[in-house]
């Protein structure tokens, strides 16, 4: 697989991947839409009374570390601003990361990876137009922002990932966020085209 | 001189207060240790449409020096960009100028 690419007559961008490609990236994108669905929005009162009348979002930052690192607070040194503007932003925030990350599936069931990856030698053709190739960008960030969240990936640390053996989860992992990376290189270079 | 003023001023649009009397608010984007630099470019590019040099100048001073300053304003008007940040994924604050 050579990662995305502006298509020259249609304008569109396209990129061919294999069904375990495809599969994989359906996997993380799933996970990710859990992820933002779950851990239902803290009450952000304790007072009982006071959150049964709180209607709106959660005014603490998430207990989840990949949570605390995609909703961060906008204001470090005022927490009641940070919790008012969390309160305003974050539920839309989620939202619309969930909706990026099902735009994944969407679009690479779409091109054909079935429910289930059965058969062997499958390649699929994904064809995106601006506004939802913009949808996959942000949603491998986001992904790639939770893999080295829960990896505990840092500036130049290459030389600690180098050094796992190929047989250890962690090493894995860490291939599978640099692949996203990858993927996420070529869809900007392919965007800037 | 200033002719007598005969319409009432319309009081009821003015801009968020800050913009008048406070100073300005500032969005601040930080560096991580995940976002890839040919991206942070295009954030910038796209969303407050600055030019390649401008944003790949402001990619750069995050990369270099830990954070810099993407926009300035109204603290509404900043809180939307944070907002737009976070959309993002990147890693953005706001501050009153000092």
């Amino acid at each position: 697989m050579s990662g995305f690419e502006r298509h020259r007559r249609s304008g569109q961008v396209i990129a061919n991947f294999t069904g375990f490609e495809a599969d994989l990236l359906r996997s993380l994108a799933s996970q990710l839409v859990e992820l933002l669905r779950d851990e239902a929005a803290a009450p952000s009162s304790a007072d009982p009374l006071e959150a049964m009348f709180d209607f709106s979002g959660p005014t603490t930052a998430p207990e989840d570390p990949v949570l605390a690192r995609l909703f961060p607070d906008a204001y470090p040194d005022d927490e009641e601003a940070a919790g008012e503007f969390r309160r305003f932003t974050e539920g839309t925030l989620r939202t619309s990361k969930a909706e990026a990350a099902v735009a994944i599936v969407d679009d690479l069931e779409d091109a054909g990876l079935p429910p289930e990856l059965t058969e062997d030698g499958l390649h699929l053709d994904v064809e995106l137009d601006e506004r939802r190739a913009n949808q996959w960008l942000r949603s491998f960030t986001d992904i790639r922002l939770a893999l080295a969240t829960r990896l505990g990936v840092e500036e130049d640390d290459e030389a600690r990932w180098a050094s796992l053996p190929d047989e250890d989860p962690m090493s894995q992992a860490h291939d599978i966020y640099e692949w996203v990376g990858y993927l996420q290189e070529t869809l900007v270079e392919a965007l800037n085209a | 001189m200033v002719s007598p003023i005969h319409a009432e001023p319309d009081v009821t649009h003015l801009p968020d207060e800050n913009t008048l009397l406070s100073k300005p608010w500032v969005t601040i984007v930080w560096n991580d240790p995940v976002n890839l630099m040919s991206y942070v470019t295009y954030v910038f590019r796209t969303y407050f449409g600055y030019d390649k040099a401008q944003a790949e100048r402001l990619m750069l001073e995050v990369h270099n020096d830990g954070r810099s300053v993407v926009s300035t304003g109204g603290r509404e008007e900043m809180e939307r960009d944070v907002q737009a940040m976070h959309e993002y994924g990147l890693w953005a604050t706001m501050e009153q100028a000092s």
